[in-house]
């Protein structure tokens, strides 16, 4: 047996060397190759469809569909496990997308699909789709991720096979801070929102102390340190500055809080835990204010906190519907489609989506057929402002908007549905920033 | 097998009221002693711990500050000490009687919260939930939770456990851990498909305003109330009086002789016509329900209940159950106490003692199964267990 | 090697003698042309892939000679595979990560089949490699004590071997507290250490940012490719050649392990843990040392976690700590339980396939329901089997239990224990005398 062994191993490495020369693959191109009929004539008389792609203009269609294929737009969010809320959320958010805007690929010729994929919030199931979706030719844009490290996982496969990744939710800095010409957002950053919420606690709620809470992942305990720095360097008082991953038993995180008594609790994560945290809070007495980033923007925090959080603040990079009349379409669509409110970030994907869908519409005009995977990452580059249904959009250098609207919201204390509560919130202050 | 371990009951008919009595309430008096003991232990050693660091910290009295939030860091640890405990108690009946780790308790003990919460939002949508009594309430969703899980645990143990009875101890365990996993995602599915939603909140009665009781000075003038909210109240009555009821009945009831001569030896018990069977399946039933009990009365004080909350809370409840001595009923309630009181000393101390170097509620986390570690090392047979020979 | 042959297969005829050579060699020859001239990623693709690796069971399980079973192995494995990789960059991967997870399933195989140690924290050592690799061969380093510099991506190998020791390190100082406790609290208490050490990854960015808390370390170094792939591929790009480098690494170390457990299963030590497993006072009795054995057992399998999780993070360039959560080690166990404990062949069949399954299968499942669906097939939105993976992983636990304990290719004593078991119709109550690995 042990004799067979070592033949086994030394024969596999022995045919391995031989087997290495013998099938050297006559270069068979990464799935990039271009178009299979290119057509020469097609170039449009109009340019490129510049009104808003809610109603995409008919008059980009060419008058006989010259170019045809099949294109698809994938998406990677995690539509399983403790996340697949948000994540499908973000598929659904494209899917309307496609079946709102897809239309100005189907004048053109082409056949448009969806290709939803789930990364499980997990960054090497990421990584293995995102070699799935580079291996598919016909995927030309992505729109993803939820979590931005299993984005920063996905990238590497993204930017070899030059795909387009332009995320609905990645407010992590370090998405287009990595050098990756390849990513997009349509968020702001959290350094930024950190900074703006800093900013309004010290200025508009005259608040002198903060005790600082995070919840142990990129995106919380990321926002929460910005805060934190800004913080210290303005003068507010930090008194105290922790990490759970409790999600539902707070109270030994609010004893030291009610005894360091400060003006304000700083929340930085998502509403399923700042939920029952802020109302266990108001349970036990304190009366300090709450202030939270983006995470916080659902109905379901006032589901789950109730009275609690009536006529708090959160800052936020994605704009409220009221803000937007398309948003509130959007809204409808989407209750109506999926038969639940639409979770935070699926707006932000329909409007990725529709920036994805003009990059490949334009690049396909450009190219007279089917675009490469390269010159759709150009066309996102070199396109003007994208004005969508959370905001209007164009691209720095780096994939970050070159401003972002950053928000800060009060809770509406109305009574009612938390979904029709949720709507009625007011925007308090609005913030153009640019990218840092 | 400690459940057995407590002297073997004398013929019933012997058996007086005073030695029920004494069986029955005897152990609430061990309980009680371990509670008052560590707490006292974890307090002097804090409070020695803040002394000797307070010449760290130049804009902190540290003592003083330590001092000030004590009471309450008890009260706390108290209650998250009930929460482990009343778990505990299902595993440990469980164990005792099998010697089988019921990987998924944790799982029902989520199950449980989540049908008091549909029986919440059911009633809140009828427009009944402020007209009942917030005590009737209570009754009605722990015992809505309690058939729940107990016959939820009972049907596990017939489709998933039983066929395994007589195969080596690592496959009902794996089976155990695939149910866990199974009624996590089942119950997301139904979650879902009925509208209660991944997070759900759990309706309930106005149970009015915390208990006040105390007013402690702080450093800069003020006063800290000392606070203990009524759910919490009613948590640790209704888990006393859950030990005080599996006691009765594993040591007072014929049933409860059944179940210890079950533990013991299986085949004899068999022999003595006990359909061992039965008792098996009655054992899952009454730790099952005492996980739905506990699921609620969780449900209850937090006010939101999501299929993976039920995980954590399993592992650290399994962890107070061998503190205590796994099987032993008493044990597991003093277990569970222990660990929510150094639960609650990290991480209410952790970051005030370190200068926040070390964030306490993250760290919290492991204290329990560095403790479970500890314990192991250096006693087995757990704080209340006897030290009984390993089974070859 | 070769095994008994199912003996009431229709297809026994088919499982040895001349007609099993050609049979095999039809067999695999077509799977691999279905695979390679139909590339893109697809359904049929997948069927296809899948086939494809079917034929490696086949293989395995006919009765022909064992030089020949070899060689059409290894012309699958180093020809095929990466040639079809090439072609589709998916497939690689998922060749890729199969061997890992294999790697790891192999090396908790070694605790859990050899040495009957439940451990349910395992993917602590995996951890361990990954962050070994990815401090030092980033600006981390420089975190952690000022001044440092990030080590030369050419000392891959050398933290390779290094993994291999700081696993085995981690693996005895985590045997020793619980050298005492038998079969499930051993389990949970692995259980615990596990999330202890996911809980210190999450942590220690404070008081010194050690690990990066909960940001996870990115751009982690990848080791130069060698100049000859260059020579022996031209035509390839970079990003292709990476991948069959990282494949051909992968496999490199599969194939290590395979022959070590191997060796090791039977030798001496693995004699000594079989002694253990089946009965622990038996074994001191005969004079096995206990406690040298048993941390053996812990060393052994945890360096093979760690000199994985030292490539992983090279082939991920990016690790966090949610990558090394309690479900990752369940998951390895299910491979283990699935493919059968103690048994080489099965635990390779077992990784493979709940990589699949999680990869690649369930997903399929998930993409093909929605096509359906946007044709306007009626399926109910709850229904999607890929949000409910858990509940699949568990339901076939359960099922793997209760029908099929000894696991889909089960190690020949095993198999002969559970035989012996059914014939005798397992006296009532046995305190499951003779098959008792905990």
């Amino acid at each position: 047996m042990r004799y067979q062994a070592s033949k086994l191993l030394l024969t596999t490495f022995l045919v391995g060397a031989l087997a290495a020369c013998a099938p050297a693959p006559a270069a068979p191109a990464a799935p990039t190759a271009p178009p299979a009929e290119p057509t020469p004539t097609a170039a449009p008389a109009e340019p490129t469809p510049t009104a808003a792609p809610a109603e995409p203009t008919p008059t980009t269609a060419p008058a006989a569909p010259a170019m045809s294929g099949k294109i698809k737009i994938a998406t990677q969010s995690p539509l399983s496990g403790p996340q697949a809320a948000l994540g499908t959320g973000i598929r659904n958010g494209a899917d309307l997308g496609l079946q709102d805007m897809g239309k100005m690929l189907t004048d053109m010729g082409f056949e448009v699909e969806l290709a939803p994929f789930d990364d499980q919030a997990k960054p090497e199931v990421g990584a293995a789709n995102a070699k799935n979706i580079a291996s598919d030719p016909d995927i030309l844009c992505i729109v993803g991720h939820l979590n931005s490290g299993v984005a920063l996982a996905s990238l590497p496969t993204y930017k070899d096979n030059s795909l387009a990744m332009v995320s609905p939710a990645n407010t992590n800095p370090k998405i287009t801070e990595s050098g990756y010409q390849n990513a997009f957002r349509v968020v702001g950053r959290d350094d930024v929102q950190g900074a703006v919420g800093e900013e309004f606690a010290r200025t508009e709620m005259k608040i002198k102390s903060v005790y600082i809470i995070h919840d142990k992942t990129d995106y919380g305990q990321g926002v929460a340190e910005f805060f934190r720095q800004q913080a210290e360097k303005n003068g507010i008082q930090v008194l105290g500055f922790e990490g759970t991953e409790e999600k539902s038993n707070f109270e030994s995180i609010l004893t030291p809080i009610q005894a360091a008594n400060p003006d304000l609790i700083y929340f930085g994560g998502i509403y399923d835990q700042a939920g029952p945290m802020f109302r266990q809070a108001r349970d036990r007495g304190i009366t300090a204010q709450f202030l939270g980033p983006d995470g916080l923007d659902s109905p379901e925090l006032l589901k789950l906190a109730g009275d609690a959080v009536k006529g708090m603040y959160y800052t936020s990079v994605a704009a409220p519907v009221s803000q937007f009349p398309d948003a509130a379409k959007f809204a409808e669509d989407y209750k109506a489609k999926f038969n639940e409110d639409a979770p935070p970030f699926s707006a932000q994907a329909y409007d990725a989506m529709g920036i994805c869908i003009r990059a490949i519409a334009q690049a396909a005009e450009k190219a007279g057929g089917k675009p490469s995977r390269e010159q759709v990452v150009q066309a996102i580059r070199d396109a003007g402002e994208y004005k969508g249904i959370t905001g209007a959009y164009t691209f720095n250098a780096k994939g970050d908007p070159v401003t972002s609207t950053y928000f800060v919201l009060q809770v509406s204390d109305k009574d009612g549905e938390p979904g029709e509560v949720w709507n009625a919130n007011a925007v308090v202050k609005k913030l153009d920033i640019p990218a840092p | 097998m400690a459940i057995a371990a407590d002297a073997l009951p004398a013929p019933a008919s012997r058996r007086t009221l005073r030695m029920t009595l004494a069986g029955v309430f005897g152990p609430l008096g061990q309980v009680f002693i371990f509670v008052v003991g560590s707490a006292i232990v974890l307090s002097v050693i804090t409070v020695l711990v803040a002394f000797l660091l307070r010449g760290t910290r130049t804009n902190v009295d540290l003592v003083q500050a330590t001092l000030t939030i004590l009471p309450q860091v008890i009260v706390d640890g108290l209650v998250r000490g009930f929460l482990f405990a009343t778990i505990a108690l299902g595993y440990t009946m469980v164990y005792g009687v099998l010697e089988f780790i019921n990987f998924a308790h944790g799982e029902i003990f989520m199950v449980g919260a989540f049908s008091g919460a549909a029986l919440g939002t059911v009633l809140a949508a009828s427009g009944m939930l402020n007209a009942i009594p917030p005590l009737l309430f209570v009754l009605i969703a722990v015992i809505v939770g309690m058939l729940v899980s107990g016959m939820l645990a009972m049907t596990i143990e017939r489709v998933a456990y039983r066929p395994l009875r007589n195969a080596p101890r690592l496959v009902p365990l794996i089976s155990a851990i695939g149910v866990s996993l199974l009624l996590q995602d089942g119950m997301r599915l139904i979650a879902n498909v009925t509208g209660l939603g991944f997070n759900a909140r759990f309706p309930t009665p106005n149970f009015g305003p915390p208990l006040q009781l105390a007013q402690i000075p702080a450093a800069d003038g003020r006063t800290i109330p000392l606070i203990l909210d009524v759910r919490a109240l009613i948590f640790i009555v209704a888990a006393t009086l859950m030990l005080i009821g599996l006691n009765y009945l594993v040591n007072a009831t014929k049933l409860g002789t059944a179940i210890r001569a079950v533990a013991q030896d299986r085949p004899t018990a068999s022999l003595m016509g006990i359909n061992v069977n039965q008792i098996i399946a009655l054992t899952f039933l009454i730790g099952g329900a005492l996980g739905g009990a506990a699921g609620v009365l969780f449900g209850i004080r937090v006010g939101t209940v999501n299929p993976y909350i039920g995980f954590l809370p399993g592992l650290k409840a399994f962890t107070a159950a061998v503190l205590g001595g796994i099987g032993n009923i008493p044990g597991a309630m003093v277990g569970g106490i222990v660990l929510g009181f150094l639960e609650a000393f990290v991480a209410s101390y952790l970051s005030l003692l370190t200068g926040g170097a070390f964030s306490g509620a993250s760290y919290a986390d492991i204290v329990a199964f560095a403790i479970l570690i500890l314990i192991l090392i250096f006693r087995p047979s757990g704080l209340l267990g006897e030290a009984v020979a390993q089974k070859v | 090697m070769s095994t008994n042959s199912l003996p009431h297969s229709p297809f026994a005829a088919l499982n040895r003698g001349p007609l099993a050579y050609v049979a095999l060699t039809a067999y695999i020859a077509v799977t691999s042309i279905l695979m390679l001239t139909n590339t893109r990623t697809s359904l049929g693709t997948d069927v296809s892939f899948v086939l494809f690796l079917l034929g490696f069971l086949l293989l395995y399980r006919a009765r022909v000679s064992n030089g020949y079973k070899l060689a059409l192995g290894a012309i699958m494995l180093i020809g095929v595979v990466p040639y079809f990789g090439t072609m589709n960059a998916y497939y690689i991967e998922l060749a890729i990560q199969a061997g890992i997870f294999v790697a790891l399933a192999l090396g908790l195989n070694v605790v859990v089949g050899f040495a009957g140690l439940l451990d349910l924290g395992y993917v602590a050592f995996f951890a361990v490699g990954a962050y070994l690799w990815g401090i030092f061969s980033t600006d981390q380093i420089a975190q952690i004590s000022p001044g440092a510099s990030p080590v030369s991506p050419q000392l891959f190998y050398l933290f390779m071997a290094l993994g291999l020791f700081v696993g085995a390190f981690f693996g005895v100082l985590l045997g020793l507290p619980v050298l005492r406790l038998r079969g499930d609290y051993l389990a949970i208490v692995t259980l615990g250490l596990g999330e202890v050490i996911r809980v210190l990854a999450v942590n220690l960015d404070r008081p010194i940012n050690i690990t990066n808390g909960s940001q996870g370390i990115k751009s982690i170094a990848r080791p130069p490719l060698p100049d000859f792939l260059y020579a022996i591929f031209p035509g390839l790009d970079n990003p292709q050649l990476y991948q069959l480098f990282i494949y051909a690494l992968a496999l490199l170390v599969v194939g290590i392990t395979v022959l070590t457990v191997f060796r090791l299963k039977n030798s001496r030590i693995g004699r000594a843990w079989e002694a253990i497993r089946e009965d622990e006072t038996a074994a001191i009795a005969m004079g096995v040392p206990l406690v040298r054995m048993k941390l053996m057992a812990f060393a052994v399998g945890a360096s093979f976690a760690g000199v994985m999780g030292v490539l992983f993070a090279a082939k991920q360039q990016f690790i966090n700590p949610p990558t090394f959560d309690l479900i990752r080690s369940i998951g390895i166990l299910a491979m283990v339980i699935l493919g059968g404990m103690g048994s080489i062949p099965g635990v390779i069949l077992g990784g493979v396939l709940v990589t699949l399954l999680d990869l690649q299968i369930l997903p399929r499942i998930a993409t093909e329901l929605g096509a359906l669906k946007r044709q306007g097939i009626v399926i109910p939105d709850w229904f999607d089997p890929a949000q409910y993976q858990r509940a699949l992983f568990g339901l076939l636990l359960i099922l793997m239990m209760i029908f099929r304990p000894e696991g889909i290719l089960p190690d020949q004593r095993r198999r002969e224990e559970a035989h012996e078991t059914a014939v005798q119709e397992a006296p009532e109550e046995a305190e499951a005398g003779e098959v008792k690995p905990v």
